[in-house]
């Protein structure tokens, strides 16, 4: 509704034809219009917080249809008024429409006004999240994601690193300091890192940081082995649950796998363990490529098999790209699964079932 | 024509065009190339052979199926087959059978052997569900058509388990019946030997009661039915029916060839589950059919020869993970059968899974639509290790 003024402002001009002057819906239109839409300054203190407005109500096509219809309507305009076209400006505008539609109304947000869609329609953020319904900004569950990520990034620099030891500093002034010295130091780096502005100065600061090594993100790839026929081998081992397995995973070969020394056939009879051993192999499509030796040993059969499952997957990385390795890490391959069973309490049965209860 | 559009990528399929799909394994290729050259025009499918005779096929229809003629069906196979493959021909509505290698061996050890000596034995062996019952069908099939008498135990382990009625035996005080077994076994006989049982006459008189008795010179079918009919009597009857075929056997004046084919032949030797009434186990030589059939099984007769498979699925006490004989037969079953020919059975070949996929496929057996692209293939040959009855079963619910 609140577009309709707008629109019929510019659908006016744009079918020039059509001298249908209907200036009380137009009027009452633009009321109900202005009386939602204000000048930026003034929006901002009335207007509602439109992150919690919900799903957006102007597409991007329309409000793309909007700046046509706007930018067409502001020539024809000009044409009407004999001015030209090219250098026709805001205030322009104002004038012609003070002109073209005069209005007897005391309230300026009441008159007609014609401006660019951007000023008009209020500024909404697009679509947060994918068909999935997966999120695209990482913060988006905190709620005010553009907010948290500016401060993620203000403070970026000091996240991750550390001052420089005291040693480490001496290295780099070829002097002794003392312990005092050093205290000096960084309290006059803390100090000049509390003053406004520091970021001016973030590269002068940097040198005397030091970056930590983040450690929990990275997979650690082993480097490709090879036996004495000249045939790529690796190692991987996994766990799950109580069983924990190891898998000697050789190239060039035609899919055989012996598991504790017999047929995986034999050893997994079910075919949902077989699956589980079949899934790292067949998402990267390498099926028939690789030979494997596995042992493993605890467990049951189905966590004996997942033990194994991440074996493979680990055992694999060695001879995988960057991007297939984040590709396995992203479909969960590369997971430990960190459940196991669950402690039965005191007063129960399990861990989660009560006695059975009684009325009386 | 959906399964032709697989990675073979061929247009329609013929013998002639055969030649040019790139195949996989060693000695594919000149089979393949002997195949080609045989012009034969009527066929359709690679997997299929028009031979449906088992004596005329040879090396070049390996990992073909023929189709066993429904006439015959009933008539050689009443008893014999795997349950689960009688499931499928009742499917399909056809019986087919693949062609392999070990069963192509034990057929031309037959052609070749020389029947008045003793007789050899066979034993085919190799790890759970990988063919050998169904080699030993083909060889049953190779039998009956060759117009041999065929005498086809179905599983000796049924012998020596789940007996509800144990009758001590009349003959032999110490031994025990099994009516209903022996009386099945005989009813199936009769199915498969019609022919036979009226030429075949008997040299001896037994007498089973006071009033009853079968004379010198009657047929073997009067035995039979007798047999069927008494049920009290009937595991007497079988072990009749055995000696007098193995004295006849090898004759000269109207002879026969005699084939005995006995699947899970070591559940002969091993432990039974029966039980005496004073719960005391029983020993299966204290079992008047697993007797008489060991009897069989020696080799101190001529003009046959004696067909054994191992199976570990029915073996009593036998640990799953064993399949050679030595294991699967101990020690005295070992002894008994010692010397025998050892027919190793192994799991499916590139070649041999390519047609039973394309079978399947045909049959449209492999609903799935991933089932049939590049790597639904490749996912059921990982999962199913080319162990025929493993994609059997996998193929069932796709």
């Amino acid at each position: 509704m609140a577009a309709s003024g707008g629109r019929t402002v510019g659908s006016f001009l744009w079918k020039c034809g059509n001298c249908c002057f209907n200036f009380n819906t137009v009027s009452s239109n633009l009321t109900r219009q202005v009386l939602s839409r204000q000048l930026c300054v003034s929006a901002v203190l009335h207007r509602k917080n439109l992150a919690a407005a919900g799903p957006e109500k102007f597409s991007e096509e329309f409000i793309k249809k909007q700046v046509e219809e706007f930018n067409i309507g502001k020539r024809h305009l000009a044409n009407m008024m004999g001015e030209d076209p090219e250098t026709f400006t805001q205030g322009d505008i104002n004038r012609s429409i003070a002109y073209l539609f005069p209005s007897g109304l005391f309230d300026k947000k009441a008159k007609p006004l014609m401006k660019h869609p951007d000023e008009v329609f209020p500024k909404q953020r697009a679509v947060q999240w994918g068909a999935d319904g997966r999120p695209f900004h990482f913060l988006f569950y905190t709620g005010k994601q553009s907010y948290y990520s500016l401060m993620h990034v203000s403070t970026g620099s000091l996240v991750g690193s550390r001052w420089l030891l005291k040693e480490e500093l001496e290295e780099l002034l070829v002097e002794t300091i003392s312990e005092h010295d050093y205290a000096r130091f960084i309290q006059l780096m803390e100090r000049l890192l509390s003053l406004p502005y520091c970021s001016v100065e973030e590269d002068f600061v940097q040198r005397y940081r030091r970056q930590l090594e983040i450690q929990s993100s990275k997979q650690q790839v082993q480097p490709l082995q090879y036996d004495q026929h000249g045939v790529a081998y690796s190692t991987g081992d996994g766990r799950r649950k109580t069983a924990t397995g190891t898998v000697l995973l050789r190239d060039s070969g035609s899919g055989s796998i012996s598991i504790n020394g017999t047929n995986y056939v034999h050893y997994f009879p079910v075919l949902q363990d077989r699956e589980q051993l079949m899934f790292p192999l067949h998402f990267m499509g390498v099926l028939g490529r690789f030979d494997m030796q596995c042992s493993v040993s605890g467990g049951g059969h189905s966590s004996q098999a997942g033990a194994l499952r991440l074996a493979i997957s680990r055992a694999m990385l060695s001879f995988l790209s960057e991007g297939q390795v984040e590709t396995m890490r992203q479909a969960g391959l590369l997971t430990p699964d960190p459940r196991i069973k669950e402690r039965k309490k005191p007063g129960q049965e399990g861990a989660r079932r009560k006695f059975t209860w009684k009325k009386r | 024509f959906l399964h032709y559009s697989l990675s073979i990528a061929l247009p329609p399929l013929s013998y002639l065009v055969a030649q040019v799909r790139p195949l996989h394994g060693s000695g594919c290729g000149q089979q393949q190339e002997a195949v080609g050259m045989e012009m034969r025009p009527e066929t359709f499918s690679i997997f299929r052979t028009q031979e449906n005779d088992p004596d005329c096929q040879s090396e070049q229809h390996q990992g073909q199926y023929y189709t066993v003629p429904p006439s015959h069906f009933h008539t050689v196979f009443p008893h014999g087959l795997p349950p689960r493959y009688q499931q499928q021909v009742k499917t399909f509505n056809e019986g087919c059978v693949m062609v392999r290698q070990p069963a192509l061996e034990l057929i031309s050890h037959l052609k070749r052997a020389d029947y008045s000596k003793p007789t050899l034995r066979y034993l085919l062996y190799g790890v759970k569900g990988s063919g050998k019952t169904m080699s030993l069908c083909h060889t049953v099939h190779y039998c009956s058509t060759q117009g041999w008498l065929v005498l086809h135990i179905p599983d000796a382990h049924l012998w020596v388990k789940n007996c509800k009625e144990l009758l001590p035996s009349s003959y032999h005080a110490s031994r025990f019946d099994q009516p209903i077994q022996a009386s099945n076994w005989l009813r199936n006989f009769r199915t498969t030997n019609e022919n036979f049982l009226s030429k075949i006459k008997l040299r001896q008189r037994y007498v089973w009661t006071k009033r009853e008795s079968t004379e010198e010179g009657q047929p073997l079918g009067e035995l039979v039915d007798m047999g069927v009919s008494r049920v009290k009597s009937s595991s007497d009857v079988v072990g009749a029916v055995l000696k007098e075929l193995r004295l006849q056997a090898g004759g000269t004046e109207g002879g026969f060839r005699l084939a005995v084919a006995v699947d899970g032949v070591n559940g002969l030797w091993g432990r039974t589950t029966l039980k005496k009434e004073d719960k005391s186990p029983v020993a299966p030589e204290e079992l008047t059919l697993v007797h008489n059939l060991r009897k069989m099984i020696n080799n101190d007769w001529c003009g046959g020869a004696v067909i054994a498979t191992l199976s570990q699925t029915g073996s009593l006490y036998a640990p799953s993970s064993a399949y050679l004989p030595q294991e699967l037969l101990g020690e005295e079953g070992f002894d008994s059968m010692d010397p025998f020919i050892p027919v190793p059975v192994s799991l499916y070949s590139e070649k041999e899974f390519e047609s039973c996929y394309l079978y399947y496929l045909d049959r449209h057996w492999l609903q799935h639509p991933h089932s049939q692209t590049e790597e639904g293939k490749k996912e059921l040959i990982f999962l199913s290790n080319r162990n025929p009855s493993v994609l059997e079963r996998l193929c069932a619910f796709l």
